[in-house]
């Protein structure tokens, strides 16, 4: 009998269109799997079963149809889903249920597309390991003593051992792209405005992007395809028709495409196996038909800078709604404290010390007599870096580099310093903060853990990423994970 | 609360001889839109506490604003109207601070980038035009309402607890600043409360906000600083809370006085926010603004720059209404007012009341007479102006309406107009409900009559013998029977033929 986690969201689809299995078998199949594994992996930090299952059946029913419904999936814990408990894997939000959907959860829902459940992250999405979630860290299933990549752990993990064949990350600085390069998995940052902002809390917003996150490239584009478009309840979307993904996700065809090697993103700090494996990717790529060059983009030195300035800033502000006083924690209300007391007690026990850190120093780069030498000198770098991207857009298709600098590390390895961490989303940034889509797709293993190849296009062109990764994926042997654990 | 206040004072004319005053106002107008600014919730006044609120004016988690555009289309005429320049692109920012009533802990508003600069505004102080500099118009949004329960100050400070009630949160704000106004000599509570009064009239012009002072929709900040001739300006201090004309006038002629008293004594003006009291017509010391706040603004990442089409905004420009003081120029010429009668208009105030209440319908002198006359005394009683009772000039000119077709005699009509004050609806309503209208049944009439008679035979038979100034008693005697809802000289003519009397 086949095992209904192992199938890729397209084959399930199918399977439950042609009603070869019900929705509600699969999604019993994956509740199971959850059960089964999950105190190992601790991908979720909240289960929906009853929520699932009831999902399943209206699809079942024939209320709900569409390419991915009958579909399980996992929600990154930083989208709203009404009445279900969403933390952004932060003690401040413990025990909130959210009164709404977010645009990406409607979507999914009316999709047909059934929610397992929400996964783990680095509190507020600022991390690149899930080792800030305040409900602890998530596993590798490449390796347990490893990390998972962040802060979109928890959804890469949930892939990469079977219990969601589809999942929604968030990328600020790289939380879809480099969890998945470290779990060789399949994960997309949209072009920012691509998919709505709406219901996804906040972290930096003009950087903030949801996007899919898949085993398999047309999986990845599916899923894109019912999460993208225009949406009103949010400013920043854009009014734009959705590129054609799954199109491209399907041809496979990088034949006359101009692709550029970014030179700043390779040599010192990266890993040698990764720099191996990226390189043997770009030959396999050159031999299907693409043109590389070697392409500079002189101000990506400083995007890692820039972002640790604009992020925090942005999240100094986004966050200080979390003041006990309308939901969430609240500490020390005695009767006796003051509201500031309270206010200051419930954030001092609320906020792990990751996000302490960014508020810290958010709010020191917006002071007055600051401002223009931090904030307003990170805006002017991400201008310089913009042009940069639309430079090169003027000689190759799209650019290419190493999604992270390491295979996935020990955990613990970086806790002690931010800097090192930090340092995992140096090749990652500056897409964010062009705002352009990126990707990234499975290259091979370096000492028997995943790497990830990046690839970012201008804006409004995610399909060229499609392109690009479906044909990779189809040239490169897959990356499948042992699992060795759970025999053991 | 009590604010009884022993603070000494110079008297105003005494301190303006010896001073210079710099006056800056600060007014915040609340917008007529239907919804708010960044969400679609309900903006109507006056609902159960936190009923108009929903995931984006709560500042849940997650959520996000959209611009109403209405709210910018209205922001952009009052720039117009105000002589501004309007900004080509520019964008909303964050002004970061904690409190309980502002759900983000931030308010979004606009910050070095405001949608309309550098205008003016004229106001006639007797009978001489000054000319008021603006400085922005921006638009931001409200904050929530917070109601401190327990200790003594009714602040948040001492509280015993505090509610909070976000149904205002989020609902559109004009922010109108004036540049620093020198040279109003002798008068700067006079131009201060001329110039609120005039831009109320501008903003009732434009049809953008219902302007009620008494409900918060035009409220005042007062900025008031003093010096000697030659000298430079002085610290300012910028009272709060100023919600009526009256107080406009009264908070700046009280910072006068008490800060000519300072100066005077060699003390130093202390930079602060002073909280008004309309009970005592003082001000008390706040918080102090020496250490200023730093509100760490940035650019509002979550909204797109706001970049009007000139094309548009001309058109704006070209539908804007008459201003007030050429609107009532007009009017005052085309009725024939004599000057003493608008004189006596522009003195209470109510010239444009009196105008509106014309354009409803009604006569200029029943307007006039009412306005300057019940309405007046009312306002009077209330420690108000007559404009700022919660009467509208239809309103008015439906009771004088009313009065004219012979559904209302004029005291009937105080009484519907009382209704009006008290709450009670609009006149029609009123009169329903009070059971106001005029009797003119004559068959009831009649029964009244026969009874009064019947009461004072007396009288009657002084009236049959030809006595006919007797008549009076009787005909009182039915008014109070009918509690003023008859119509006098129908009653006296039912007493006459009862009597079979006919007046020569």
């Amino acid at each position: 009998m086949t095992d209904l986690t192992r199938l890729t969201a397209a084959e399930t689809a199918a399977a439950v269109k042609d009603r070869s299995v019900s929705a509600v078998e699969v999604a019993q199949a994956h509740l199971d799997r959850i059960a089964a594994v999950d105190d190992r992996v601790h991908a979720f930090l909240h289960v929906d079963a009853d929520g699932a299952l009831a999902q399943a059946k209206r699809v079942d029913d024939g209320e709900l149809t569409g390419p991915l419904a009958g579909v399980p999936l996992a929600l990154k814990d930083i989208l709203t889903q009404e009445g279900i408990p969403t933390t952004a894997g932060s003690k401040i939000l413990e025990g909130w249920r959210p009164p709404y959907d977010a645009t990406v959860t409607a979507r999914l829902k009316a999709a047909g597309v059934v929610i397992l459940g929400k996964t783990n992250m680095d509190e507020f999405a600022m991390g690149s390991s899930t080792e800030h979630s305040a409900y602890g860290p998530t596993h590798n299933p490449w390796d347990l003593d490893r990390i998972p990549g962040g802060s979109g752990g928890g959804s890469s993990a949930a892939l990469a051992s079977y219990q969601a064949p589809l999942a929604i990350g968030t990328d600020t600085g790289g939380s879809i792209r480099q969890p998945a390069s470290v779990t060789g998995t399949v994960g997309v940052k949209p072009t920012y405005g691509g998919v709505s902002r709406y219901g996804l809390i906040a972290f930096s917003s003009s950087l903030d992007q949801a996007g899919p996150c898949a085993r398999t490239v047309l999986d990845a584009a599916l899923l894109h395809e019912v999460i993208a478009g225009h949406d009103a309840r949010d400013s920043t979307s854009i009014d734009a028709p959705v590129p054609p993904v799954v199109e491209a996700a399907l041809s496979r065809d990088v034949r006359g495409l101009r692709i550029g090697v970014v030179k700043e993103l390779s040599g010192e700090g990266y890993e040698p196996g990764v720099q191996a494996r990226f390189d043997e990717a770009v030959e396999v790529l050159r031999g299907l038909g693409a043109t590389v060059t070697e392409v500079s983009c002189p101000h990506f030195v400083y995007a890692l800078p820039a972002y640790y300035l604009i992020a925090p800033s942005e999240a100094s502000s986004n966050l200080a709604r979390f003041d006990s006083v309308r939901y969430g924690l609240r500490v020390g209300d005695d009767g006796e404290r003051s509201l500031e007391e309270v206010m200051a007690l419930t954030r001092a026990q609320g906020f792990g010390p990751e996000v302490k850190r960014r508020i810290i120093l958010g709010t020191y780069a917006l002071s007055s007599g600051y401002y223009d030498a931090y904030y307003g000198q990170a805006q002017k770098v991400r201008t310089l870096i913009t042009r940069d991207f639309q430079a090169a857009w003027e000689k190759v298709d799209v650019l290419v580099a190493p999604t992270a600098p390491t295979v996935a590390f020990p955990l613990g390895a970086k806790l002690a310093d931010p800097l090192a961490m930090y340092r995992q989303d140096v090749a990652s940034i500056p897409a964010n903060l062009y705002g352009g889509p990126a990707a990234s797709f499975p290259a091979g293993l370096s000492e028997g853990l995943p790497v990830g190849l990046q690839v970012m296009a201008p804006t409004l062109r995610d399909d060229l990423l499609y392109r690009v990764g479906g044909a990779l994926e189809l040239a490169l042997p897959p990356a499948v994970p042992p699992l060795a654990w759970e025999t053991a | 609360m009590t604010t009884t206040s022993t603070v000494p004072t110079v008297p105003y004319d005494e301190a303006l001889q010896e001073f210079e005053p710099v006056i800056g106002l600060e007014t915040h107008v609340e917008l007529g839109t239907a919804s708010k600014m960044f969400c679609g919730c309900d903006t109507a006044f006056g609902a159960e506490p936190n009923t108009h609120t929903c995931p984006v004016c709560l500042g849940l988690p997650g959520a996000l604003p959209v611009v109403n555009a209405t709210a910018i289309e209205s922001t952009i005429r009052i720039g117009l109207a105000l002589h501004c320049d309007i900004a080509s692109w520019c964008r909303f920012a964050r002004k970061n601070y904690f409190y309980p009533d502002m759900p983000k802990n931030f308010q979004t508003s606009q910050y070095d980038e405001p949608l309309c600069t550098d205008g003016y505004l004229d106001v006639v102080v007797a009978g001489e035009t000054v000319r008021i500099p603006i400085e922005r118009v921006h638009l931001e949004e409200d904050t929530g309402k917070s109601l401190h329960v327990g200790g003594a100050t009714g602040r948040i400070h001492g509280a015993d607890h505090s509610l909070v009630d976000y149904n205002r949160a989020g609902i559109p704000l004009v922010e109108i600043v004036t540049k620093p106004v020198t040279g109003t000599g002798a008068m700067p509570a006079e131009v201060a409360k001329a110039y609120v009064a005039e831009l109320r009239d501008v903003l009732r012009g434009l049809g953008v906000s219902d302007v009620k002072m008494e409900q918060g929709s035009l409220r005042c900040d007062v900025n008031v600083s003093l010096n000697r001739p030659g000298e430079e300006w002085g610290t300012r201090s910028e009272t709060k809370n100023v919600n009526s004309l009256r107080s406009v006038e009264r908070a700046v002629r009280s910072e006068v006085e008490r800060q000519a008293h300072r100066l005077r004594n060699g003390e130093r003006i202390v930079q602060e926010t002073r909280h008004f009291h309309e009970d005592t017509g003082m001000s008390t010391s706040g918080r102090s603004k020496e250490e200023a706040t730093d509100y760490r603004y940035f650019p509002e990442p979550d909204l797109v720059p706001i970049a009007p089409d000139p094309a548009w905004v001309a058109e704006l420009k070209a539908a804007l209404p008459e201003a007030p003081s050429v609107r009532r120029r007009k009017l005052v010429a085309e009725l024939g007012l004599s000057d003493n009668d608008s004189a006596a208009m522009v003195n209470a105030g109510v010239l444009d009341v009196v105008l509106a209440t014309v354009e409803a319908g009604a006569s200029a002198a029943e307007a006039r007479n009412w306005w300057l006359g019940h309405l007046a005394q009312k306002a009077n009683e209330r420690g108000t102006e007559a404009v700022e009772l919660p009467v509208t000039p239809e309103q008015v000119a439906r009771v004088i309406a009313l009065v004219g077709e012979g559904t209302l005699t004029a005291g009937l009509a105080r009484q519907v107009l009382d209704g009006v004050l008290a709450g009670e609806g609009e006149p029609d309503e009123v009169v329903a409900a009070r059971g106001l209208a005029v009797v003119s049944d004559e068959g009831a009439l009649t029964t009244a009559v026969d009874e009064a008679i019947a009461a004072d035979p007396d009288a009657a038979e002084k009236v049959r013998a030809g006595k006919v100034a007797a008549a009076g008693a009787l005909v009182g005697k039915v008014m109070k029977a009918t509690r003023g809802q008859a119509d006098a000289s129908v009653v006296r003519r039912l007493v006459l033929e009862r009597l079979g009397v006919t007046e020569g």
